[in-house]
């Protein structure tokens, strides 16, 4: 344990280096700019419950789809070397699948919410294996297997509800989105927490991460040491699929409505973007699933920061895409090289100087 | 030609075959199409307004396939279009010279594509990442310019705008007795010259061969001794002049813009180049073919309105569905080819 921490700082903090950086950048920028940024306050919402408010829990909660989405994404881009460009065609599909179930009964229960969910679930898992089957047996790229839903996906969920966009109201609902009765924490953060933690029992109990990597590292060697390469690719899309879905699902609690054109609109991009700014490589083989959280967050934190910067929601985007050049510039293997090198030559130096 | 016949015989490579079948289906389906759906179809105005209404995406996807020859991808392609559009417009608002809005579209182009190739190929960071925020900079950079959607009010423009070459022999005539020739705008012209510009670099010109080489197998283009560094900033720097075109086309051709200019279009030319047979990981592709592949993408849309599916959601269903067919139609075929050798 201690050679590994040893370690850990010698490669510095290894691939888990640019999440954190990036966030500790974000930190210590947002105390300058304004000390109170992160305070907390207990405030009373409709219900009358006692809920924690702020900056932080609101960016805490409002990564919570992309937090879901990014560990399912990093999963698919360690198998098969790319990436699902339709988690936001596919999740309106979920959202919409969801909404469906939930309309054709007379009232809402804790029953039919779980109903509901599970179809939701299931018709994502199977467009996710339809997606999977493309790359796992075609063995077309992901990307442009994924091409497909993402052109068709929100038509689809358009579709489905008959060219409608309805809406749902119910208390089960309403505090799925935002707060569950006597629980002061948002319900969509509790739910990355227990994704997560079904996740790590996953990686637990199963040796599905060590036959993950070596599938993306060298597929042909997987191959030869008896490794199932189909089906772990394809297993990698349809858990997406179910990340796709619980994100879906938080997504339409959050609004009450299904909108098929606007829900989690870009989110397949940020997702991606995620799983980058995590330190994993877009070319597969070793991933973290925690660097891709904290990267959801990292991004979330970004736009939050933006807009307590007045500035305005259409042009977050131009701002943002400076500090993700800023950061992979920063992380790229080029500029590391260099950095290393310089920190050799200055070492050397005054080692020569204490020398003489 | 004796010699000629020899030639012939020689086994189609991989481009050439995905090119063929994409050409082949193209016509069976605009044939079909003059068949049953008749109306439009029976006109060469057709065919013009198809070429009118998406020159800015032939010439998007042109760019494209060089980066995906090369084994690269540009998602920026959109949004660069989007502000160039939004950036000329503005600029010839103000009483500003069309010449030096041409320029100024090339110049933002010329400045994207800089950056992006140098950041892929000089610092080594993943296409996908660089080019995302690439996209998500011109987006933001076209609403901070202007959120409210803007026309062009130039007199010099406008006449320029409204240049459109007649064919007479192509055109039909009306139920009036009076001849309306066919009719195709000046936007077309530069997209036509840009597929021949683009495909005599990439068949004619070493830079062109080199993508291919850098695309099939980086290491051995490098041990060729090509300078595979260069060559890929090269592409990239085709793809960002060609968008920068491809907003001026767009431009000429709409007349106007909005903070939503050419939304999905870097999809949609990603689409057209794969349906032309061009494959994402490289050395495989050709320009003519991402041609048919444009026009059988648009094609298919139109067949989709004019045959009477009213419902808002069955163009984009039926687009993911053929493409679709032509991703499984590729993937059968070459692995079949793979099998035989």
């Amino acid at each position: 344990m201690k050679s590994d921490s040893r370690k850990f700082l010698k490669g510095g903090l290894g691939q888990l280096a640019i999440p954190i950086i990036a966030v500790a950048l974000l930190v210590i920028f947002n105390l300058i700019r304004d000390p109170g940024f992160f305070s907390i306050t207990i405030t009373h919402n409709n219900y009358g419950n006692a809920v924690l408010a702020g900056n932080l829990i609101s960016i805490i909660n409002g990564a919570s789809e992309l937090a879901i989405l990014a560990i399912g994404m990093t999963l698919v881009t360690a198998a098969t070397k790319g990436q699902d460009i339709s988690v936001g065609a596919a999740a309106a599909i979920a959202g919409s699948v969801f909404v469906k179930v939930l309309k054709s009964g007379s009232t809402i229960n804790g029953g039919t919410v779980l109903l509901a969910f599970l179809c939701s679930c299931l018709v994502a898992m199977l467009f996710g294996a339809f997606n999977g089957s493309l790359v796992a047996f075609f063995k077309i790229q992901p990307m442009i297997a994924t091409l497909i839903l993402y052109t068709c996906g929100r038509s689809i969920a358009y579709w489905i509800n008959g060219g409608a966009t309805p809406t749902v109201t119910s208390q089960i609902l309403s505090s799925i989105g935002s707060f569950a009765p006597g629980i002061p924490i948002p319900m969509p953060v509790i739910i990355v927490i227990v994704v997560t933690i079904l996740f790590k029992l996953l990686f637990h109990f199963t040796s599905l991460e060590l036959l993950t990597q070596s599938v993306g590292i060298n597929q042909d060697a997987a191959k030869l040491n008896g490794i199932n390469t189909t089906f772990i690719k394809l297993l990698s899309f349809i858990l997406l699929g179910a990340c796709v879905s619980v994100a879906g699902c938080i997504g339409v609690c959050r609004l009450g409505l299904i909108n098929h054109e606007t829900l989690l609109l870009d989110v397949e991009m940020d997702a991606i973007l995620a799983v980058a700014i995590g330190g994993n490589s877009l070319g597969g083989g070793k991933f973290k699933i925690s660097g891709s959280i904290i990267g959801a967050y990292v991004i979330q934190m970004l736009t939050i920061t933006l807009y307590a910067m007045k500035v305005s929601s259409t042009d977050v985007k131009a701002y943002k895409a400076i500090v993700i050049v800023l950061l992979v510039v920063i992380g790229s293997p080029v500029v590391k090289e260099k950095f290393r090198k310089l920190l050799q030559k200055r070492n050397s130096q005054k080692k020569e100087a204490s020398a003489a | 030609m004796k010699n000629l016949f020899k030639k012939r015989r020689e086994p189609l490579t991989d481009t050439q075959l995905l090119m063929t079948i994409t050409i082949s289906i193209f016509i069976v389906m605009y044939i079909l199409a003059m068949a049953i759906l008749q109306g439009g179809f029976l006109h060469a105005q057709q065919i013009f307004d198809l070429l009118n209404d998406n020159a800015s995406l032939i010439i998007v996807s042109c760019g494209l396939t060089i980066v995906m020859i090369g084994g690269g991808i540009d998602i920026s392609v959109g949004g660069v279009t989007s502000l160039v559009v939004m950036s000329c417009i503005l600029y010839l608002n103000q009483g500003g010279n069309v010449l030096v809005a041409a320029l100024l579209a090339l110049g933002i182009g010329l400045a994207f594509g800089v950056v992006h190739g140098a950041l892929i190929s000089y610092l080594e960071i993943q296409p996908f990442i660089v080019t995302l925020a690439g996209m998500f900079f011109a987006r933001g950079m076209t609403t901070i310019l202007s959120v409210n959607p803007q026309k062009v009010d130039n007199a010099a423009f406008e006449s320029l705008r409204n240049t459109k070459i007649e064919i007479p022999w192509l055109g039909y005539v009306a139920k009036n007795g009076n001849l309306v020739p066919a009719r195709m705008e000046l936007g077309v012209v530069i997209a036509l010259l840009c597929v021949i510009t683009v495909f005599v670099i990439l068949m004619f010109n070493r830079l062109g061969r080199n993508f291919y080489a850098m695309g099939g197998n980086q290491q051995s283009a490098l041990m060729l001794g090509i300078n595979v560094k260069k060559t890929r900033f090269m592409s990239y720097l085709i793809s960002g002049v060609l968008s920068g075109i491809s907003g001026f086309v767009l431009m000429m051709h709409t007349g106007a813009g909005n903070a939503t200019n050419a939304a999905g279009m870097e999809m949609n030319a990603i689409a057209s180049s794969i349906i032309g047979g061009t494959l994402l990981t490289g050395g495989v592709g050709n320009i003519i073919g991402t041609f048919f592949g444009t026009m059988t993408l648009t094609t298919i849309k139109k067949i989709v309105v004019s045959s009477g599916l009213k419902d808002p959601w069955w163009q984009s269903i039926t687009t993911g569905g053929m493409l679709c067919f032509f991703i499984l139609l590729q993937s059968i075929v070459l692995s079949k080819r793979q099998k035989q050798k």
